[in-house]
């Protein structure tokens, strides 16, 4: 049992509840492996899809991992939704909540959506992104990317690297990250920088190559064009001679050191295309990662242990 | 119609007034103050005792959306909710639609309000045609219709050189420059105070230097131009410290300031995103909550303003970052003044009548208001042990925005005179029925 209702943000979850998350995702690990790769354990359970900005990768993870928990899905988002023909958010979810689901999985453009449809509906909600707010479920497959590949979290050294100001990964992974005990660096762009590194409790610097040598993750975070308001950096060129990760900077991290990226990455610009297919690189494992830790998110919060299912 | 208001508690500093007296109106006016006063032949007897009874209140800063957006709030409801909260006087912002940038828009306003005859609702003028920030106003016209000020409201003039010409041109008819100070270079997409509530919520921050670069921009202006400068909604300490040294230095500058600035702050907007914590400028730090606590005591904040924003309930109850700015207040100004700070000794009455009646006339350059023989009878008769729970029933205004849904407050008004008409009674408004002079 996890001590919240919803997963909406990484800062209302304990230690305890991560560790149940990333222990029950390994115990799916093997389900993943299998020919017939599904088990019953949300048979009958409604999960509706909202995903009110577009998504790929989430959105085809979250899909995977309510088919292989045997749950009924429904995806709905962009063209497909009346929130685009001007329905408001509360219109939408009392519509949705009336034919009776048991779960919305939410991404949205706005922070605070999740929040807001816990207001309208009994069901749970797992948020998969909000605004420049937060997305817990990324944090938890780094998370648990991180564990398989050290054994621990407790005591590594984890530096955030670029848009850090206009990144829910950022606003999700640096309060997860410190509740396991990991020691965090945010490093940016001055015109990337959060605005209040003390709500975090953790330092911010501009320089990566003071940082890099040692740390044991580097996470590369997605510059977000899409989300960038105003020129705050001159040039992708510039960004990548300054804070890409090359090479060079790869050669001077720690011998065992790792690096992630949330992807969809912008080669060339925050990653080089031989650093991301390096030996180093765990960003495919994320990938993996992200499949177990949405099943066993879901399972958790949908109560799957009584549906007789062991995970 | 004469009334005998019997045994008030008096306060008006403008007379040295704080004690118990007789206040007798007939017609449009007090004829006399004074104490054991036998009522003329007809005249209403109303038992004050234990009652506070004060010049008018006057908010010098309110949105009611007529014309344009009647959906919201019509001046109708507006000054109804005005009476309720037990104002006498209020000066609406002209950012209607269309915009209240000529004298026909300034004598729509004020013959509604006479219509609604609940209060006198004095237009405040925009400074550039359409608030646009480009061309002056007809400012002479508005005045000669009876605009009491001159405002952009809802954003700053952003060029420097315009405002200049607006306070030059202004600067001819002894009136107020009512300045949104807001660099919009600055706080461009910003919905929540920049620093640890943007970064802990994950929204755009609206930084303070957007404020703060403005007034100091503007009293500039004000030395350069002589135009009397009144700060709208000051939000953060060091706004005000330098309104502070702008007034030692004796220049005519002004400031108000908002019951929400004074009692709540960014800390107090939690994960639920509650919209009716979002308004420009936004919530600020504590200690900025402090300080402006700190100015209002010491004189440095002239006039508490409730900037009642009304809104629909769609344009609130949706997501934070396309919620509209503002909460109504009209209704919550006074229970909240005196719940905070005036019942627990914080804040002297007089105090209170001169940030609520006082200072916000002399801004609006509006005749003195004083309870003694021969002045007009705008009156506001305080209870002020009386206990209001806030509620969208009890709220008068068309729109229910309000910060305080389910709080409950110690202190209201009761009865309110205008121009000796009595159109709150008991806590009930009760219009005029042939208008209001």
């Amino acid at each position: 049992m996890l001590s919240v209702k919803h997963l909406i943000d990484t800062t209302s979850l304990t230690a305890d509840d991560i560790t149940q998350i990333l222990d029950t995702a390994r115990s799916f690990s093997e389900v993943n492996k299998r020919a017939i790769k599904k088990v019953p354990a949300l048979r009958g359970r409604t999960i509706v899809n909202l995903f009110l900005e577009p998504s790929t990768r989430t959105k085809s993870s979250f899909e995977l991992a309510e088919k292989r928990l045997s749950a009924d899905s429904l995806s709905m988002g962009g063209a497909t939704s009346s929130v685009v023909k001007g329905e408001s958010l509360a219109d939408t979810i009392e519509t949705i909540d009336a034919m009776n689901v048991d779960m919305f999985i939410c991404r949205a453009k706005l922070a605070g959506t999740p929040q807001k449809i816990t207001e309208h509906t009994d069901a749970i909600v797992i948020n998969a992104g909000d605004g420049k707010h937060q997305h817990p479920t990324q944090a938890m497959l780094d998370l648990y990317t991180i564990r398989e590949n050290f054994g621990h979290l407790d005591g590594l050294k984890v530096a955030i690297v670029g848009d850090l100001s206009h990144s829910r990964v950022c606003g999700s992974l640096v309060p997860a990250l410190k509740t396991m005990g990991a020691d965090v660096t945010l490093v940016g762009p001055p015109t990337f920088q959060v605005d209040d590194p003390d709500y975090y409790g953790v330092p911010q610097t501009a320089d990566l190559d003071e940082v890099i040598p040692e740390m044991d993750v580097v996470y590369m975070l997605r510059v977000q064009l899409e989300r960038m308001e105003g020129a705050a950096i001159p040039s992708r060129r510039e960004y990548n001679r300054l804070w890409g990760l090359d090479m060079s900077r790869v050669n001077k991290m720690k011998p065992e050191a790792i690096i992630c990226h949330p992807g969809p990455m912008n080669r060339g610009m925050e990653i080089n295309a031989d650093v991301a297919d390096c030996a180093r690189s765990r960003i495919l494992d994320q990938v993996n990662a992200g499949v177990l830790t949405r099943m066993a998110e879901m399972y958790l919060l949908l109560g799957g242990e009584n549906n007789g299912v062991s995970a | 119609m004469a009334y005998l208001l019997k045994s008030a508690h008096v306060v008006d500093p403008q007379v040295g007034l704080d004690d118990v007296r007789d206040v007798l109106i007939d017609g449009e006016k007090i004829v006399e103050v004074g104490e054991g006063l036998a009522a003329p032949e007809g005249a209403v007897v109303i038992d004050a005792a234990g009652k506070y009874l004060v010049p008018g209140l006057v908010d010098m800063h309110v949105h009611f959306r007529d014309p344009g957006f009647e959906y919201k709030e019509t001046i109708e409801s507006g000054a109804r909710a005005a009476v309720h909260g037990g104002f006498t006087d209020v000066a609406t912002m002209p950012n209607t639609d269309p915009v209240t940038d000529n004298g026909a828009e300034v004598r729509y306003q004020i013959d509604r309000a006479r219509h609604a005859g609940f209060c006198h609702v004095r237009p405040i003028g925009a400074l550039t045609v359409g608030e646009k920030g480009e061309q002056l106003a007809e400012i002479g016209d508005m005045v000669m219709e009876g605009a009491v000020a001159f405002s952009d409201d809802g954003h700053g003039v952003q060029g420097a050189g315009m405002m200049r010409t607006c306070m030059e041109y202004v600067s001819q008819f002894d009136k107020v420059v009512s300045a949104h100070c807001e660099v919009e270079s600055l706080t461009t997409h910003g919905v929540i105070n920049e620093g640890r509530a943007s970064t802990r919520l994950g929204m755009f921050g609206w930084p303070a230097l957007g404020e703060e670069l403005e007034i100091y921009r503007d009293i500039e202006l004000c030395r350069m131009t002589g135009c009397a400068l009144h700060i709208a909604h000051i939000s953060t300490e060091k706004g005000l410290n330098l309104v502070r040294a702008a007034k030692a230095e004796g220049l005519p500058v002004t400031c108000e300031v908002t019951p929400h600035h004074l009692f709540l702050c960014e800390d107090d907007i939690t994960d639920a995103y509650d919209t009716n914590l979002k308004m420009n400028p936004p919530l600020r730090t504590a200690a900025d909550a402090a300080a402006l606590r700190e100015g209002i005591l010491d004189g440095s904040i002239d006039c508490v303003v409730t900037d009642h924003a009304p809104h629909a309930p769609h344009e609130k109850d949706c997501e934070w970052e396309i919620a509209f700015f503002g909460i109504v207040g009209l209704e919550t100004s006074l229970p909240l003044m005196l719940t905070n700070l005036v019942l627990p000794g914080t804040m002297s009455w007089s105090r209170l009548v001169e940030v609520m009646a006082v200072n916000p006339r002399r801004c609006l350059r509006l005749p003195e208001v004083r309870v003694e023989a021969g002045s007009t009878a705008d009156l506001t008769l305080i209870d002020a042990s009386a206990q209001v729970t806030v509620t969208e029933d009890w709220l008068q205004s068309r729109s229910k925005n309000s910060a305080w849904l389910g709080a409950t407050l110690t202190g209201r008004a009761t009865d309110v005179f205008v121009a000796g008409r009595r159109t709150l009674t008991d806590g009930e408004p009760t219009p005029v029925r042939r208008g209001i002079r």
